[in-house]
């Protein structure tokens, strides 16, 4: 049984089908990866596993558990985070009260053990723990959004591509950071990129979404080399 | 200036209650981004509690002044609260995600109801109370014979709303529901991301708001003796624009706009016309807004992106 399963789920904005009829899995431990064009549907698709919006038909399950029409607050309790499309960082509260808020479903006796090892993930988060969240750099506002679904201890990582808008180096430490959290913590990680080449690379199995549907599906090497995913994801060399 | 120092402490007083009624205007505003018309009534509603509690305990003869006071505050914060919270239950939540203004004309049938309702109940004409706590200090005696006086109640009102005031900044800022509510404030769509229960935060909201507003009916009914079902509309309206001065979802903001409007009433009706104080106050409101639109200490709003 996989820890997460999507089956033939369709959600709408109004009356746009952003998401028509969608099948996938992550089982336990793995790193999966979806890639897909700007508008594909992959943000809606992470967010209608969080249950906002609701899939219309079909369902999701999460560790053996139907999580199709659970409220957004209990599915993040049961073991899902979430770092969004756009971090959406509180700008008004201070770096370590982002933390704290990411560990509102987490059990309080873990609070200090959690927060420093993600202050050893992200040393710089540390030295900016008293600053306002709002007045963040785009990496530190990233690391953040990590470090802050981490506090909630998840089995499920959910990342909305955490690469968009970040130099070169910062987002090398971003994606080494996931493999690490995947890698010692054992947390599962679904991660949404249009980075292709370096979610690629990193997961375990990959998917490619267009407009809305599932097209294909494989290893992250296997679609590295598929030609079809080479001309619309690669091309232009590697980001 | 002994006269100057008499209209200070009035000023302050009547400025203490238009803060503590203010907070609530302002903090439903910072979370759901409406006004709640109702709240005034809501104010209303705790002063009409609290006047039963005081009967009530003076025939069961409970007269220490101390402990019928503090009974009768527990009383009123905890069946207004519930008042403020079945508003929001019934009139606004089902409205969610409906247009601005839905909520907004809900708010405004609310008021209107709760008048009604208190009317019918209660009778039109104004309710008096004994004076419960009589006497005070004389600070300064004038040759011409004008006395400067602070009366225990007024020295209750300002102790009172600097204690409520402390306590309640703690609770936001040091404790989880305050950064609850907090989140919500500033994007509820991530504190549902992070576990936040929304609905039940926005409901606390309302019941935090609700408590200070009957410790503010109680302390009024107190200090003037009388209340009637009209007397929310005029003090709301005031409260609101306290809240408007100071900057509408700060909560400094909504403290500071209170006292600065209890004190140009109290100035105004002691130096010009005491007719003229609801212009002077309003007259204030429309120059803060033409020169600084989001109020003393509110932030301009910023297009989100």
């Amino acid at each position: 049984m996989a820890l997460l399963s999507i089956s033939g789920v369709h959600t709408f904005y109004g009356a746009i089908e952003a998401l028509k009829g969608v099948d996938m899995e992550v089982e336990e431990g793995e790193i999966v990866t979806l890639i897909g064009a700007n508008g594909a549907g992959k943000s809606t698709l992470l967010m209608t596993i969080c249950g906002n919006p609701r899939a219309a038909r079909g369902s999701i399950q999460f560790d053996g558990r139907d999580i199709t029409t659970t409220a957004t607050n209990q599915i993040i309790r049961r073991g899902i985070a979430q770092a969004p499309e756009g971090r959406r960082i509180f700008p008004r509260m201070t770096v370590l009260e982002n933390l704290q808020m990411g560990a509102l479903s987490a059990d309080p006796a873990y609070f200090e053990e959690d927060l420093n090892r993600v202050y050893e993930l992200f040393p710089r988060l540390k030295e900016r723990q008293i600053q306002r969240g709002g007045t963040l750099s785009g990496g530190e506002q990233q690391m953040l959004a990590i470090g802050r679904a981490l506090m909630s201890r998840p089995r499920l990582l959910l990342l909305d591509e955490p690469s968009l808008g970040l130099a070169p180096m910062i987002v090398k430490q971003i994606f080494h950071v996931v493999a690490e959290i995947n890698e010692k913590q054992g947390v599962t990680v679904f991660l949404v990129e249009q980075n292709a080449f370096h979610a690629l690379r990193l997961a375990h199995r990959a998917y490619v979404m267009v407009t809305g549907e599932i097209t294909l599906t494989g290893t992250g090497q296997e679609l590295l080399a598929n030609e079809e995913v080479q001309a619309a994801y690669l091309e232009g060399g590697h980001g | 200036m002994e006269y100057f120092l008499q209209q200070l402490i009035n000023g302050l007083t009547l400025g203490s209650i238009f803060g503590l009624i203010a907070i609530g205007y302002t903090m439903v505003y910072g979370i759901i981004g409406m006004i709640n018309f109702a709240h005034g009534d809501i104010f209303m509603v705790g002063g009409f509690i609290a006047l039963m509690s005081f009967l009530i305990l003076g025939i069961a003869g409970i007269t220490w002044v101390p402990l019928a006071l503090a009974i009768v505050l527990v009383i009123a914060m905890v069946f207004t609260s519930i008042y403020g919270w079945t508003v929001e239950r019934v009139a606004y939540r089902p409205l969610r995600g409906s247009f601005r203004l839905a909520p907004l004309i809900s708010a405004l049938g609310m008021s209107i109801f709760l008048q009604n309702y208190v009317q019918l109940l209660q009778g039109a004409r104004s309710k008096p109370l004994p004076p419960v706590i009589q006497g005070g200090f004389v600070l300064m005696e004038s040759p011409t014979g004008f006395t400067v006086t602070i009366s225990y109640v007024q020295i209750m009102i300002i102790v009172m709303t600097v204690v409520l005031m402390a306590a309640f900044t703690t609770l936001i800022q040091k404790t989880s529901l305050g950064r609850q509510q907090r989140a919500c404030e500033q994007d509820k769509v991530m504190a549902s991301l992070v576990g936040v229960n929304v609905d039940r935060t926005i409901s606390a909201t309302f019941v935090m708001g609700a408590a200070l507003a009957a410790v503010a009916g109680t302390m009024y009914l107190v200090r003037y003796g009388v209340i009637d079902f009209f007397e929310g509309f005029v003090v709301g309206i005031k409260a609101f624009t306290a809240a408007v001065l100071g900057g509408i979802g700060s909560l400094p903001g909504a403290m500071l706009g209170g006292l600065l409007l209890g004190l140009i009433e109290a100035f105004w009706s002691g130096y010009f016309s005491v007719e003229y104080k609801d212009v002077a106050a309003f007259g204030i409101l429309v120059l803060v807004l033409i020169f600084r639109p989001s109020g003393l200490l509110g932030k301009p709003e910023i297009e989100k992106v």
